[in-house]
């Protein structure tokens, strides 16, 4: 599934990155604690989380993820965008909670990775 | 090749900025991902270990043509107990860090699962020092 078609299962907005968003996504993983987020070792994976800060940022790149959806309509402010457009991460915010955009998602056929 | 970069204890708006950094270093190199994604890896959670547990720190980074070798010397409160210290779920990080996504118990075992060879010394109320070494391939280690 492309990411733009998961922003629309999820009434998403994708804020940056937008060139990227014909990439395919496989897997997903919902989590506000990034060391568990580093231990990810799949390509083509989206995170879910409620975490909306640079460490979010910081930690897909080192994981190569590159997608984040923020749940709940967290306010991502303009260093966040920034340090996601330069390290080419697509930003999506989404007004659902994780709990809704996993099932959403899930139910689409985006696998889980444990 | 030899690189160094400072690190501010306290510092979360640039804490990662090393290991992104040092992985576009590794791109230009032509390192394949899954050799450069460990090393960065390890080099972030120590990154976030200076800045959420010590007052500054220096990383030293040195490349040749088999492998990365990663020292990072930090002035702080040092590490009482090592072993404890690298125990997954053992942390003293402050509420603060906790709201960083960070603090749960995880970066140690993380450092170690990521590189080739960690070594920790340190001493207590003055620093930490953390080597990392990486090989390039996987024959050589
Ligand atoms: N550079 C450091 N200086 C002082 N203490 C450290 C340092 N790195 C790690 N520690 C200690 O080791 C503990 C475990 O570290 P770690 O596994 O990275 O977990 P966390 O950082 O989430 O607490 C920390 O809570 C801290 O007490
Ligand atoms: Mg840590």
């Amino acid at each position: 599934m492309t990411i733009s078609d998961i922003a629309k299962k999820i009434d998403g907005r994708i804020v940056c990155s937008e060139e990227k968003s014909t990439e395919e996504v496989e897997y997903a993983f919902s989590s506000d604690l990034m060391s568990d987020v580093l231990k990810v070792d799949r390509e083509n994976v989206l995170l879910i989380t409620g975490l909306a800060n640079l460490q979010a940022i910081r930690t897909s790149e080192m994981s190569e993820i590159n997608c984040i959806v923020f749940a709940r309509d967290k306010k991502i402010n303009g260093d966040i965008i920034k340090l996601a457009e330069e390290t080419g991460i697509v930003l999506i915010e989404s007004p659902f909670s994780v709990f809704r955009i996993s099932g959403e998602l899930y139910s689409a056929g985006i696998k889980p990775l444990f | 090749m030899q690189y160094r970069y400072k690190i501010a204890g306290g510092d979360f708006s640039n804490a990662g900025s090393v290991a992104s950094s040092v992985k576009k270093i590794l791109r230009q190199l032509n390192i394949s991902h899954s050799v450069s994604k460990r090393i960065v890896i390890a080099l972030y959670e120590g990154e976030v270990n200076i800045v959420a547990h010590a007052y500054s720190g220096i990383a030293d980074v040195e490349i040749d043509s088999e492998k990365i070798r990663i020292v990072l010397t930090d002035k702080g409160p040092g590490i009482p107990d090592i072993p404890k210290a690298m125990e997954e779920g053992f942390s003293t990080a402050s509420p603060q860090v906790r709201e960083m996504g960070f603090g749960a118990g995880m970066g140690l075992s993380n450092m170690k699962k990521n590189s080739d060879t960690m070594n920790i010394t340190s001493e207590t109320g003055k620093g930490t020092v953390v080597e990392l070494i990486n090989y390039f391939s996987t024959d050589v280690r």
